[in-house]
């Protein structure tokens, strides 16, 4: 990350100088730097309301219910690791917390699922899972709805709908795609 | 026409019906949503300083007028898939850094307005979207496999089908 802000600072100081934007850019840092804390906190208020909301989920036992609903998906996706339980069982986790937006737990479920799918030999899957993480699979945005409404949207959810849509295609590409390449790739 | 009437109570609907899954199953309501609370202070948190660090680098970067330039030359290529030119600055943060592609988020919407096409689209984009190469990365390095072969580009075709789905998904229904 250093090197690259270093050169965005530097891109950006030489292309103010060259399109004669000094002015803009002298007042642009700490312009920046007063806006961050504010929308942090304009933030925090939708994601905080959302947290509360998966964790209610949670409670009553969501992550359970959707674990099980994966299941036959998981075991046609992921033959070698649903062989395994523990592995399964990791798998199912980190599907199901990406899907209710639970990043913290997404992530150690997910490289324990990882590591198993490494002893048991499944090369093509464990790439297969990492391309499954790569794709967002929340069901519900709200991250981009929060952004939104801190912004000042009329109706902050209403992208809801094309975010499914967007997502299902990406999830949909990124399947084709490792389908068609773990078949090409030596 | 009761779609569009009923539609703005689908979220407050889903927060009741959270309630009520979480209350039959005999938990505490209250206090799971202030447990959740806290953890989506904790998260803001966490992403507060790298947004404190990252945002005057995004503005400065903004009133160089280098990502107009970058948009001027990106936009032939753009135009034929259908994004809108705001969104490039976006585009090639988002596989690289989440607060980056936030911090580059909040201020195409900002400046193009929350309502607005591009501000729909770039809102879109960061919610159907992860941090690609972040996550090869933490992976692969946490399994201890060394290489990462079809992963970098099967992803890479599920993020340029999430782009353009959202273009042609955004314009459709709002454009």
């Amino acid at each position: 990350m250093g090197p690259a802000l270093i050169l965005l600072y530097a891109l950006s100081l030489l292309a103010a100088a060259a399109l004669g934007r000094e002015a803009e850019a002298g007042r642009a840092l700490l312009e920046g730097a007063q806006a961050a804390l504010p929308f942090a906190m304009q933030l925090a208020g939708g994601l905080c309301l959302w947290s509360g909301v998966t964790e209610l989920l949670e409670r009553a036992g969501a992550s359970a219910l959707l674990s099980r609903l994966l299941s036959p998906a998981l075991r046609r996706l992921f033959p070698r690791g649903a062989d395994d339980p523990e592995t399964l069982s990791a798998l199912s986790e980190n599907v199901s917390a990406n899907l209710l937006g639970l990043g913290n737990a997404a992530t150690p479920a997910g490289i324990r699922a990882a590591k198993g799918l490494k002893r048991l030999g499944g090369r093509d899957e464990l790439c297969l899972l990492v391309v499954l993480n790569t794709a967002s699979i929340q069901l519900f945005p709200a991250g981009a709805g929060s952004l939104r409404a801190a912004l000042g949207a009329a109706s902050p959810f209403d992208i809801v709908p094309a975010v499914w849509f967007s997502s299902a295609c990406s999830l949909l590409a990124g399947l084709g795609a490792a389908a068609l390449l773990r078949r090409l790739w030596r | 026409m009761a779609l569009r009437t009923f539609a703005p109570l689908a979220v407050p609907g889903l927060v009741l019906l959270g309630m009520l899954a979480a209350y039959r199953s005999g938990a505490d309501v209250f206090e799971a949503l202030t447990a959740g609370a806290r953890k989506g202070l904790e998260t803001t948190l966490a992403v507060a300083p790298a947004l404190l660090a990252l945002f005057p680098a995004v503005w400065l970067l903004r009133a160089s007028g280098l990502p107009e330039l970058l948009g001027q030359l990106l936009d032939p290529l753009l135009k034929r898939l259908g994004i809108p030119g705001e969104t490039a600055l976006l585009l090639l943060l988002r596989p690289l850094s989440g607060s980056g592609a936030l911090s580059a988020a909040a201020d195409i919407i900002a400046r193009a307005g929350p309502d607005s096409l591009a501000g729909r689209t770039a809102a879109v984009m960061l919610g159907s979207s992860e941090t690609t190469f972040y996550v090869i990365a933490v992976y692969f390095s946490a399994a201890g496999v060394r290489e990462s072969r079809w992963a970098v580009p099967a992803a890479l075709c599920a993020d340029l089908a999430c782009w353009l789905s959202a273009a042609w998904i955004c314009k459709a229904l709002w454009g």
